[in-house]
């Protein structure tokens, strides 16, 4: 160590590694490859899973060498270890049930760490809001949040995609390890604090997100979804990479914090400002599906498989929105006049196009994919506000937002396994005859993300419209009334097919799915669109604490 | 060095990217220009470095490094690209662009 310490040229510090602050992705990254190695492994997977023992005590025995990690987490290595072994011998000859059940175990894991995480950042102990690891990520506030809601969506799409998977055939091994990657993508970015970090887990989740939404092999729609979604994600990727050359040469630094302030000083040429936050700024837009950069996401969520639908809409939204937020309303503070009106234009037109385009759509995936575009049009507005406020209107909003759209495709999946076929408006007729607690599950949803009031939808809305109003953006938060009002006509529209008109006869003989893993998730997700939108006051607290960002 | 040279050279070969993406139409060669696209900002990235050492100074050799990154992920993306091109082109015998309209508006 000392050597390699001497060889290095002045400046340059081998970093400190925190182990601890960077440990739920490190579970979810440790989870992925395990489950992939027990899946290939396939008939002797009971052998691997002693190797992955021994490799897991090997690790607990280095760390447990005196002045290394704290004898908890030896400990920790040590169940995880045994805890895989006695579910591996468990469930051998089921391999699937396998895979879920350790990915849920990886992601109750990491939701226990970062809570963990959460109370040591209260008492000011280890896990701070600085830049660790060399400046390249960063445990604040944004960053937990988003490893909660991250963490949470994995757990109920794991619920929802079991069966559904099962029936179509496309519940292959793979599904679980890349759901697990692209989760450690996605937290990875909410937690980047470089540019570098932030491209490179930009495309951990997307080269993951491109595989899962081409899940279905056989099925055209998801093969077309999957290739639309990787060139243009590429295509975004690279203009979000030219982006960050180009402020890396204005400031020589691609720390996302110092690179702000060094772009905001009056003698760095203004053409390489302008140039790169512009295109970083078409990046992220293709990113969250800002229009005009939205094509993509009607396509991909219908072509994809329900349940990952289900995953990107809820997930993959909170993590790019917290890169946003970390690059734009964090690092570029000072720059506010140059993105915020661009963004602002943006977000409007998302707003209204998005809600406008819904209406005409049969297919509800399609539907809901349009809505999910006004969705980030709307918690764009809180990104353009640029203040503590905006920032945790944003958070709150992507949670509610979560929850939301893992309800209404959640509801989809159930429905789809029962009809076999892709749902369009026309198939929910009489929902409420047959099947009463979906119906009246998918109405709550349904009117959640309409944004009724006594829904958790209302409540983030008005908080979107507060740090609208506080900005002096009015103008926005009218547009935001306009697009919620041409919204909620599809929405109802959907709700009076289900209650007020007749069942076809063909579907008053398919049976309904007996209650499973896949309704309890529902359940789950009603109840918190129920509780957040009569209490939330302590989870809006939680967003609005969590919109710190690491100096 | 001029480093005025090498960004124009990257610039131009960016800007040949964008065009071979929105032009073409045989989905490989939209994968060999995103892959264009990529060099263009690994070419910028270098050139960069040897700009910003001479007036902020940059010991890490960040942009370098960068670099070294594109690449990889790069590689990683086409290989991922390439396997989805192949699927589509069992099930449909073609890998033009233009056919993959079963969704739209």
């Amino acid at each position: 160590m000392s050597a390699l310490a001497q060889q290095l040229p002045a400046g340059v510090e081998i970093p400190e590694i925190p182990w601890a602050a960077i440990s739920p992705e490190l579970t979810l990254f440790g989870a992925g490859i395990l489950v992939l190695l027990l899946d290939t492994a396939g008939p002797r997977r009971r052998t691997s899973s002693v190797i992955a023992l021994a490799i897991l005590l090997g690790i607990a025995a280095l760390a447990a060498i005196p002045g290394g990690a704290a004898p908890e987490i030896v400990a920790l290595l040590v169940g995880a270890g045994v805890l895989q072994l006695a579910l591996t011998l468990w469930l051998h000859t089921r391999p699937r049930l396998l895979g879920a059940v350790l990915t849920v175990v990886a992601l109750v894991a990491t939701i226990g760490i970062a809570a963990w995480q959460y109370q040591a950042a209260a008492n000011g102990g280890m896990v701070g809001t600085e830049s660790l690891l060399a400046d390249m990520v960063a445990v604040d506030g944004v960053a937990l949040f988003t490893r909660f809601v991250v963490a949470g969506a994995g757990i109920l799409t794991v619920l929802l995609g079991f069966a559904y998977l099962q029936d179509r055939r496309i519940h292959r091994g793979e599904y679980y390890p890349l759901l697990l990657f692209t989760a450690t993508g996605m937290t990875l970015l909410a937690s980047a604090a470089d540019l570098l970090m932030v491209f490179l887990a930009v495309e951990i989740l997307s080269l993951a997100l491109y595989v899962m939404t081409g899940l279905a092999r056989r099925d055209m729609a998801s093969q077309e979804g999957a290739f639309k979604y990787l060139l243009l994600g590429a295509f975004s990727s690279a203009f979000l990479l030219y982006g960050i050359a180009l402020v890396y040469g204005a400031t020589g630094t691609t720390h996302i914090a110092t690179a702000g302030v060094a772009l905001s000083d009056p003698g760095t040429p203004a053409g390489l400002v302008f140039a790169g936050i512009a295109l970083m700024l078409v990046g992220f837009a293709f990113k969250v599906a800002l229009v005009p950069f939205h094509m993509w996401t009607p396509d991909v969520y219908q072509g994809a498989p329900t349940p990952v639908t289900a995953f990107m809409a809820a997930a993959t939204k909170v993590a790019a929105f917290a890169a946003f937020l970390r690059v734009f309303t964090g690092g570029m503070e000072q720059l506010a006049w140059i993105w915020v009106p661009a963004v602002s234009v943006l977000a409007a037109i998302t707003m209204l196009v998005g809600a406008a385009l819904a209406v005409v759509q049969d297919d509800l995936k399609r539907m809901l994919g349009y809505s999910a575009v006004a969705h980030a049009g709307y918690a764009a507005i809180g990104l353009v506000a640029v203040s503590e406020i905006g920032t945790g209107a944003t958070l709150f909003y992507l949670l509610a937002y979560a929850i939301m759209s893992l309800g209404a495709f959640g509801i989809l999946t159930i429905l789809e396994r029962r009809q076999r076929k892709a749902i369009a408006v026309a198939d929910l007729r009489g929902l409420w005859q047959s099947a009463p607690s979906l119906a009246v599950m998918f109405a709550l949803f349904l009117l959640s993300l309409a944004g009724i009031p006594g829904t958790v939808g209302f409540i983030a809305k008005f908080g979107i419209v507060r740090a609208a109003v506080d900005a002096g953006l009015v103008w926005l938060a009218v547009v935001l009334v306009i697009s919620s009002v041409i919204a909620a006509y599809f929405y109802i529209r959907v709700i009076v097919a289900m209650f007020m008109d007749d069942e076809p006869a063909h579907l008053a003989d398919a049976p309904v799915p007996p209650a499973s893993a896949a309704s309890t998730a529902v359940s789950v997700a009603a109840v918190g669109v129920i509780a957040l939108g009569v209490l939330p006051p302590a989870v809006i607290d939680l967003a609005e604490r969590a919109a710190t960002f690491a100096g | 060095m001029q480093a005025v040279f090498p960004l124009t050279f990257a610039a131009l070969l960016f800007s040949a990217g964008v065009y071979g993406v929105l032009s073409r139409r045989n989905a490989v060669l939209v994968l060999m220009s995103v892959e264009l696209m990529l060099a263009a900002v690994t070419v910028n990235l270098v050139a960069f470095h040897g700009l910003v050492t001479t007036d902020v100074g940059d010991p890490l050799l960040s942009g370098q490094a960068f670099a070294l990154f594109v690449m990889a992920v790069g590689a990683a993306e086409v290989g991922v690209g390439l396997a989805i091109v192949l699927l589509l082109y069992r099930n449909r015998a073609t890998v033009n662009v233009d056919d993959a309209d079963l969704m739209k508006y």
